[in-house]
């Protein structure tokens, strides 16, 4: 039997029917059908008699490398957040999978996406030109920024010069990379996150731990903790409705009163100069639409030509991200509101020198749609925050490396290599092999520990050739048997560890293909 | 040297080797059958939309209740009298009070059980987000198949501002438990309502 389909008296399929009013409309379509658009099918966190802490993410210190498997460590041994984080994200993951069988051209589709992508990235002050030219001439005005803190003072000019003291914003990762709530408290200007789930963060004093969901790592316990401290609910009420409709509640004044508004940008459009942003709440809409100015922050490398383009890049944007069609609001915005002024911040912050970068530029291609963290099991069993930096899980070991070496030197090490992240990526980063490329980059700049080059040292010539790495593979059946076993299982690889790794298989996935599927000489 | 100058030599002292042409991008067959009203009604409402025929007496006879539940009404379509006048609305602010907005969409797709709106038809751009339910009328003929031929509409080249409404907001950013009026509206229910004959 369908869970579809089931009567709307009966609610076995329901998330959390104990703290759910039965009346709840989110809960089924006109048809009585369970909706599952953007829900979870995790089971739902049980409260001990003894309330389970969250556990807080890596201890940043200055500029010493961030330990991980330290913050991993604690993260898994809280059992419930550790079983909800995961199920949340394999679930996720899951709706990932159905969506994307759905579309025969999905491959196709990821191919159009990658080739866009790294042909903009190959010709971007071109593109980057036409885009701002398109933008002056419908009468928005163009800033560029070298790095955050130039980011930084170029939006809190704009909001001196209009006198602004309040701005409320939808999700940005490159206004997180800026530290710009941190600056604009500084200079007593007051950031509102308009996300929900930012908005959690934002009261916790946390940065988001997923670029999808930042507040994936928190039950409803810990939110209903949080708003009872920060917004005055009732802390023993963690029904998840009330706790959003009190969010809403308290969010509203600020949205009809700021003095400026701020979205980031999902795809910037060269031809007509548009920022397109894609939400679920419709906060990036609230925050463009209501206050009297408007501020998109831009990261370079989100231009895409043409229009015809999302064509390709939001068909695979959400399905990747939620598994549902479409976000609930796909928004381009191209000019300003009569009588209001709208501004662009385009912000390089290390973007043009990544692009110089032989073995990583093509990390520039990544859309933040977080599959690769949804599928990484690793990023599911230690949660974002164990990273200690802006971008968390397998793009994040990429990216982190290019904002500071040292800081994040032990970063690309986090990952079993499975190989996964690469496979659901909509724009095709070869992210596990730039993750592996980066821990030998880090070892020859002696940014890491001495055993752990030792143990690079061994695995390290064959993993970087990968024709010699499927070469050997071939002859000796599987990379477990090639590795030196205590390049599997020692105590620096903190993901060899609790687990035996599984018997390899009779024959690779390669082997398997070229047999099966490059028959006849088409791939 | 500028900001802007600076990053456009670094973009192009760092251009990556090698020769990446722009694909040309195929057009898809759509991944719905020929009933684009039937495929569009069911999408929308397994994005937690609402979806209802016009009325053979009353072309709003399903959105009747609605409608006279609202204290303020805001119609930016001729179909509906509304008791709040958007022409007349000063400031994006000021549609904070209502209950119930009622919009024309320029076309559907199928695909996805989207609606696109820009500026024209919202009036004040705000109200589809601040109101507290939005009810949106949409001409059966204007339903596109897919995504691909909604980006192939000149609307996203021409409008300050475009919008796709997939069903209403929602959020599930605790413990993923699906929330609708996350931040914007509560329910968005589709009228299939052919377009008034000039």
């Amino acid at each position: 039997m369908s869970a579809d389909n089931l009567d709307p008296n009966i609610r076995d399929g329901v998330i959390h029917p104990e703290v759910r009013p039965p009346d709840d409309e989110s809960e089924r379509d006109q048809d009585g059908r369970r909706l599952r658009h953007a829900e979870g099918a995790s089971k739902p966190v049980r409260a001990p008699a003894v309330r389970e802490p969250q556990p807080r993410g890596a201890k940043i210190r200055g500029n010493r490398p961030v330990d991980q498997a330290e913050a991993a460590e604690r993260f898994l041994a809280a059992p419930l957040h550790q079983a909800a984080h995961d199920e949340r994200l394999w679930d996720l993951r899951k709706k990932r999978d159905v969506a994307a069988h759905g579309i025969p051209e999905w491959e196709e589709l990821r191919d159009l996406a990658s080739e866009i992508k790294t042909h903009t990235l190959s010709h971007l002050d071109r593109y980057l030109e036409q885009f701002e030219a398109a933008a002056k001439a419908n009468g928005v005005h163009v800033h560029w920024a070298a790095d955050g803190a130039e980011h930084n003072r170029i939006v809190l000019d704009i909001l001196r010069r209009h006198e602004a003291k309040t701005l409320v914003k939808s999700k940005s990762m490159l206004t997180e990379e800026c530290g710009f709530r941190h600056f604009m408290g500084a200079e007593g200007i007051e950031i509102i996150e308009t996300d929900l789930g930012e908005r959690i963060q934002q009261l916790d004093n946390e940065e988001p731990s997923h670029v999808v969901a930042p507040a994936v790592h928190k039950t409803r316990l810990d939110v209903a903790a949080v708003f009872a401290k920060t917004l005055g609910t009732d802390p023993d009420n963690d029904d998840a409705h009330y706790l959003a409709e009190r969010q809403r509640e308290t969010t509203r004044p600020y949205i009809l009163n700021a003095d400026a508004g701020m979205t980031g940008c999902n795809f910037a459009i060269a031809e007509t100069g548009s920022v397109v942003t894609c939400t679920n709440e419709g906060n990036a809409d609230l925050s463009g639409n209501v206050p009297p100015l408007q501020i998109h922050s831009i990261g370079i490398e989100k231009i895409i030509p043409k229009v015809e383009h999302l064509g390709v890049f939001i068909r695979l944007l959400s399905r990747s991200a939620l598994g549902s069609p479409i976000t609930q609001y796909t928004s381009h915005f191209r000019g300003p509101r009569k009588g209001t002024e709208m501004h662009y911040v385009l912000v390089d912050n290390g973007r043009s020198a990544r692009l110089g970068m032989e073995e990583f530029w093509t990390s520039l291609k990544c859309i933040r749609c977080g599959a690769c963290m949804n599928t990484c099991p690793v990023y599911r069993r230690s949660g974002g925050l164990s990273y200690g930096a802006t971008y968390a899980g397998p793009i994040g070991l990429i990216i982190d490396p290019t904002f500071n070496k040292r800081k994040y030197s032990t970063l690309p090490f986090s990952s079993t290599m499975n190989g996964s992240c690469t496979n659901v990526c909509p724009v095709k980063i070869n992210i596990h092999e730039q993750i592996f490329a980066w821990r030998k980059v880090l070892v020859e700049e002696h940014q890491i520990p001495v055993l752990k080059q030792g143990m690079m040292k061994a695995a390290g010539a064959m993993l970087s050739r990968p024709a010699a790495y499927r070469a050997a593979i071939g002859a000796a059946d599987s990379a477990l048997k090639v590795l030196p076993r205590f390049a599997v299982y020692n105590s620096l690889n903190t993901w060899g560890r609790k687990r035996e790794m599984p018997d390899a298989p009779r024959q690779s996935f390669h082997a398997w293909y070229k047999e099966n599927r490059m028959k006849g000489g088409k791939a | 040297m500028s900001a802007r100058d600076s990053i456009l030599a670094s973009i192009r002292a760092n251009r990556p080797a090698g020769d990446y042409p722009l694909p040309d991008v195929p057009l898809f067959p759509p991944l719905v059958g020929d009933d684009l009203v039937a495929e569009f009604g069911e999408r929308l409402k397994r994005m937690g939309g609402l979806v209802c025929e016009a009325g053979a007496d009353d072309p709003l006879a399903g959105v009747r209740e609605r409608l006279a539940g609202a204290k303020v009404l805001a119609s930016a379509a001729p179909e509906v009298t509304g008791n709040r006048n958007l022409a007349a609305v000063a400031r994006a602010q000021d549609v904070d009070d209502v209950d119930v907005a009622v919009v024309r969409a320029v076309f559907g797709i199928a695909e996805t059980g989207s609606v696109l709106f820009t500026q024209d038809e919202l009036v004040v751009n705000s109200v589809a987000y601040l109101a507290q339910h939005l009810v949106v009328l949409l001409d059966p003929a204007d339903i596109l198949p897919n995504v691909q031929a909604a980006y192939r509409r000149p609307e996203f080249g021409r409008a300050a501002y475009a919008v796709l409404h997939t069903g209403p907001s929602a959020t599930a950013d605790i413990e993923g438990v699906l929330i609708h009026g996350a931040q914007g509206v509560r329910s968005l229910t589709v009228v299939l309502l052919p377009r008034a004959k000039a």
